[in-house]
């Protein structure tokens, strides 16, 4: 989503981005003019007159699991933002019985918070688990 | 003469130039509290929104909640053909 109208999504889809991506962008790219949805996700600068680069997840309840923003020069990184999803999707899953720590991503061990955890993390986490 | 410059990633923009007009001076009666822009919280519901959008060679409207029930990933950006 941009403040871009849907016809200059058009041209850089049509132009640009189908020769990035096979078959075009595969999402709807939505139109903001004057910035009245970034304005309600607080990401909206007034000064530029443009969406920030804000990424929100969003839960099949419709809440707001996690937010990063960017200011323009730095993109994002895509794979980050599907491994706190699959992060999100585990807990859910276990219904908030798991949490995933610090490095976490598929495959790794996740943790069980509860009293007998209490004190005792630096037996099953150790830093260099933070790392890949 | 207008003078070039280099496109960066942030959108060029322009403004008003010269003199600041004179500010208005309010009695404390007329003082309107400033709009706050809504800081979002995580555990909080996402504001629903309507917009237009380009999909798959379509002009379609959009509303968040069409998705309840899906992950979402909702990304903003500076615009279209920024670089990055």
């Amino acid at each position: 989503m941009s403040i871009d109208s849907v016809f200059v999504h058009k041209i850089w889809n049509d132009q640009e981005i189908s020769k990035m991506v096979d078959g075009g962008v595969p999402f709807p790219m939505l139109s903001d003019a004057g910035g009245k949805v970034g304005t309600l996700y607080g990401i909206y600068d007034d000064n530029g007159g443009v969406d920030t680069r804000g990424r929100f997840i969003i839960d099949p309840d419709g809440v707001i699991q996690g937010f990063e923003v960017l200011s323009p020069p730095v993109g994002r990184n895509v794979s980050e933002s599907l491994r706190q999803i699959q992060a999100f999707q585990l807990v859910r899953e276990s219904k908030g019985t798991e949490a995933t720590p610090s490095g976490w991503k598929p495959g790794k061990a996740t943790l069980k918070p509860g009293i007998d955890l209490v004190g005792k993390v630096w037996e099953k986490w150790k830093t260099n688990m933070a790392f890949d | 003469m207008p003078e070039d410059f280099n496109p960066g990633c942030a959108r060029p923009t322009g403004g008003p130039v010269g003199e600041a007009p004179a500010e208005k001076t309010e009695t404390p009666s007329e003082i309107t509290p400033k709009e706050i822009q809504n800081m979002i919280k995580v555990g909080q519901k996402a504001p629903d929104f309507s917009a237009p959008a380009y999909f798959k060679g379509k002009f379609v409207n959009v509303n968040l909640s069409e998705y309840l029930g899906k992950w979402v990933v909702l990304c903003f950006y500076p615009g279209d053909f920024t670089f990055v």
